[in-house]
C-alpha cells in the first residue's frame, strides 16, 4: 500500500530509505554515535540499532544542545540517517543539517508531519521524501500474518 | 518564508561585514525560517557550547568562521572545551587530539570570546541580569539562566551560539517572549520533610524526574523552600535538561518569575497537575544508576556541571576526615573533579586543593570527562553525584554508573566499591 503524506519541510532535500521508528524522544549527543551511526543511548528502546541511512522517525529531540554537532559530524562521516521525520520542529537538529549544507553542501532533509501522519508510519516502511515536503510511504507489512 | 530583516541584517547578508558574518547571518535567517519566525531581535550576551565537542566538522566550522574574519559583537563566554589547556599532558591525552583541540580553542578566542571554559557560566564571569535577552548554549546553563536568573534564552545549539554572537541577532521566538514563558505543568511536592528538601541528593533526583515527566513543557514546582543554594539549583537544572528538554522551570516562591502560582502560570491554569511523593523520588533515584550496590568501583567523577568553590570546600571537608584517620583510596580507584579556572583559583586560596591532592583526587579544568579522552576504556563502574553525568555516562563512556551524593561518592571511593546511604525520603 502506498500513501502520500504532506509535511512541512524544515531542511529541503530528497531522500529515501527504510523507516526506523520510535515514539521515544532521543538526544543525539550521548544517544547517536557519529562514527558508526548506532543508537547508543542505553536507556533508549532503539539502543544498539544502526540508524545510518535509515529515515529516522522520532517525535522530537531531547537534552543536550550539542545534538547539532553530532548530526553534522555524522553527515560528514557518512553515517547520518538518510532523513529525519519529526512530530515537533526540532531546531537543534535542523541546525546541524543547515550547517552541513553551508560547509559541505550536503544537508539531510528534515520534515515535520502532523500527528496522525506521523503515527501512521511503521517500522521498516519504505519512505521517499521530496523537496516540496511530500512523504511517500510504502508499507512493508500487509497484515498481522505477514511480518 | 524569510523573516523581516533590518538594515544591519541586510548588510551582514550582503557580505558587507565580512565572510564569517555573512555566513553566520545566513544560518540565523534559515533558522528563523525553520522556526517560522517573522522577525529577528538583538541579544546582548552569548555563551558558546560549540567549543566543547571536538569533531573534525566542528573544528572546520570554527576555523572557517575565524578565517573569514568572524568577531563576536557581544560579550561572549566559552563553555568547557575538549582539553585541559594547561594540564593535558598529565592526563595521557593523545597529541593529535590535543593539537586539534588547541586549534579549536584558538579559533574561538581569536573571534573574541572570553576564555572562561566553564559549563557553569552563571557561577562565574558575566552573569546575565533579570530579563536580559541572551543567546546561550549548554543545556544546564540555558535552564539555569532562564529559570534561576530570569534571563531569556532559547536552547541555542552548537554553531547557532557563535552565529548569534557574531551577528548579535537571533530569531524572535520561544523563550525570548514573555508569553511563552508561562508554566504548563504543575508539580506538587507531597510528603517531603525538611530533611528531604535540605539534602543534596534531592535536587538532581527531582531534576531527573521533572525532565522525564515534562519533556519540553515548562514545569512549575510547588513546595520547594524559598532559599536554595546555587549548587543545588545547578544540579536540578543539569538533570532536568538531560532526562528531558527542560529549558525553563519555575519554582513558586523561589524563582524570579514565580513569586506566586498565578504569576508562574501568568494567570492561567496548569495543563496538568502531577504529585511528586517519596516513591516517585525513589524511582527516579533508582533510574539514575545502572550499577549495583557493592560493585567494584573504578572511577568517581564530580563537577558535572563544573565544581564551584563551595563544592571544593564540601569535598575537602569530607576528605579531611579520611586523611586524619589515615585512610587512603585503594589502588585502582580514580577520583576526578572537573572545574573551571575561576572556581579553581578561589579554591587555591584556601587549603582545599592541598587536601584533594593528598587524598589522591585529580582535578581537571576547562573540560569534561565526556569531551576529553581521559577516561580509560577499561573503566567499568563509575560513580557520580550528578544527574547529568549519571544520565549520559552509560552511552558516552560505555560504563555502568552509580548515582549517589558526594558523601556516598567519597565513602565508595575509599571502600573501592559502591556503597550508599539510603536517601532521606
Amino acid at each position: 500500500m502506498v500513501r502520500v503524506l504532506k509535511g512541512r519541510m524544515l531542511v529541503a532535500g530528497q531522500a529515501s530509505g527504510r523507516a526506523l521508528v520510535t515514539r521515544e524522544p532521543i538526544s543525539f549527543w550521548g544517544g547517536y554515535c557519529p562514527r558508526t551511526g548506532e543508537i547508543i543511548d542505553r536507556r533508549h528502546e532503539l539502543s544498539g540499532t544502526m540508524a545510518a541511512g535509515r529515515v529516522f522517525v522520532f517525535p522530537r529531540g531531547r537534552g543536550s544542545s550539542t545534538a547539532s554537532a553530532i548530526l553534522l559530524e555524522s553527515i560528514k562521516n557518512g553515517v547520518a540517517p538518510a532523513a529525519l521525520i519529526n512530530l515537533d520542529v526540532e531546531p537543534i537538529l535542523a541546525l546541524g543539517s543547515i550547517v552541513s549544507d553551508e560547509l559541505y553542501q550536503r544537508p539531510i532533509p528534515m520534515v515535520v508531519l502532523d500527528e496522525p501522519d506521523f503515527l501512521s508510519i511503521e517500522q521498516d516502511d519504505d519512505i521517499r521524501i521530496d523537496p516540496d515536503g511530500t512523504v511517500t510511504v510504502r508499507s512493508n507489512s500487509s497484515g498481522p500474518t505477514n511480518q | 518564508m524569510q523573516p523581516q530583516l533590518s538594515e544591519w541584517d541586510e548588510q551582514l547578508l550582503a557580505g558587507g561585514v565580512g565572510q564569517a558574518a555573512q555566513r553566520a547571518m545566513r544560518i540565523i535567517v534559515r533558522m528563523a525560517e525553520v522556526c517560522g519566525t517573522a522577525e529577528l531581535m538583538d541579544v546582548t550576551q552569548a555563551h558558546i557550547d560549540g567549543c566543547g565537542l571536538l569533531s573534525d566538522s566542528g573544528l572546520e566550522f570554527a576555523e572557517t568562521l575565524a578565517a573569514g574574519g568572524g568577531k563576536v559583537r557581544i560579550p561572549t563566554t566559552l563553555n568547557m572545551g575538549p582539553l585541559d589547556l594547561q594540564n593535558w599532558t598529565r592526563f595521557g591525552i593523545d597529541e593529535n587530539f590535543a593539537s586539534k583541540a588547541i586549534r579549536q580553542a584558538k579559533a574561538y578566542t581569536d573571534m573574541g570570546c572570553v576564555p572562561t571554559w566553564s559549563c557553569a557560566p552563571y557561577q562565574g564571569y558575566l552573569t546575565p541580569r533579570f530579563g536580559q535577552q541572551i543567546a546561550w548554549g549548554e543545556s544546564n546553563a540555558i535552564c539555569y539562566a532562564n529559570s534561576v536568573l530570569g534571563a531569556r534564552t532559547n536552547r541555542y545549539a552548537d554553531f547557532m551560539d557563535i552565529c548569534a554572537a557574531i551577528t548579535g541577532r537571533v530569531p524572535k521566538c520561544g523563550l525570548h517572549l514573555r508569553e511563552n514563558r508561562k508554566g504548563q505543568i504543575l508539580f506538587h511536592l507531597i510528603d517531603m520533610g525538611p530533611s528531604v528538601v535540605d539534602s543534596d541528593t534531592f535536587y538532581p533526583v527531582l531534576g531527573h524526574f521533572l525532565g522525564s515527566a515534562s519533556g519540553e513543557k515548562i514545569p512549575v514546582i510547588e513546595g520547594l523552600p524559598a532559599c536554595v543554594s546555587s549548587d543545588r539549583l545547578k544540579a536540578l537544572c543539569a538533570a532536568a535538561a538531560s532526562s528531558g528538554g527542560v529549558a525553563l522551570f519555575h519554582a513558586i516562591g523561589l524563582t524570579p518569575e514565580a513569586s506566586t502560582r498565578e504569576e508562574a502560570f501568568q494567570g492561567g491554569e496548569p495543563e496538568r497537575v502531577v504529585e511528586i511523593g517519596p516513591t516517585d523520588l525513589q524511582k527516579a533515584w533508582n533510574e539514575l544508576s545502572t550499577a549495583q550496590e557493592g560493585d567494584d568501583l573504578d572511577l568517581v567523577v564530580l563537577g558535572c556541571p563544573h565544581f564551584s568553590f563551595d563544592e571544593f570546600r564540601t569535598l575537602a571537608d569530607l576528605l579531611r576526615v579520611r586523611l586524619e584517620e589515615e585512610q587512603r583510596m585503594p589502588d585502582g580507584v580514580r577520583f576526578v573533579v572537573i572545574s573551571c579556572q575561576s572556581s579553581h583559583a578561589l579554591a587555591q586560596r584556601s587549603d582545599f586543593l592541598d587536601i584533594l591532592e593528598r587524598a589522591g583526587v585529580e582535578t581537571t579544568l576547562d573540560t569534561c570527562v565526556f569531551h576529553t579522552p581521559m577516561v580509560a576504556k577499561e573503566t567499568k563502574v563509575l560513580m557520580t553525584n550528578s544527574g547529568k553525568c549519571a544520565y549520559y555516562a552509560p552511552g558516552e563512556l560505555n560504563a555502568k554508573v552509580a548515582f549517589g551524593d558526594m558523601a556516598d561518592c567519597v565513602a565508595s571511593a575509599f571502600q573501592g566499591r559502591v556503597c550508599r546511604e539510603k536517601p532521606s525520603w
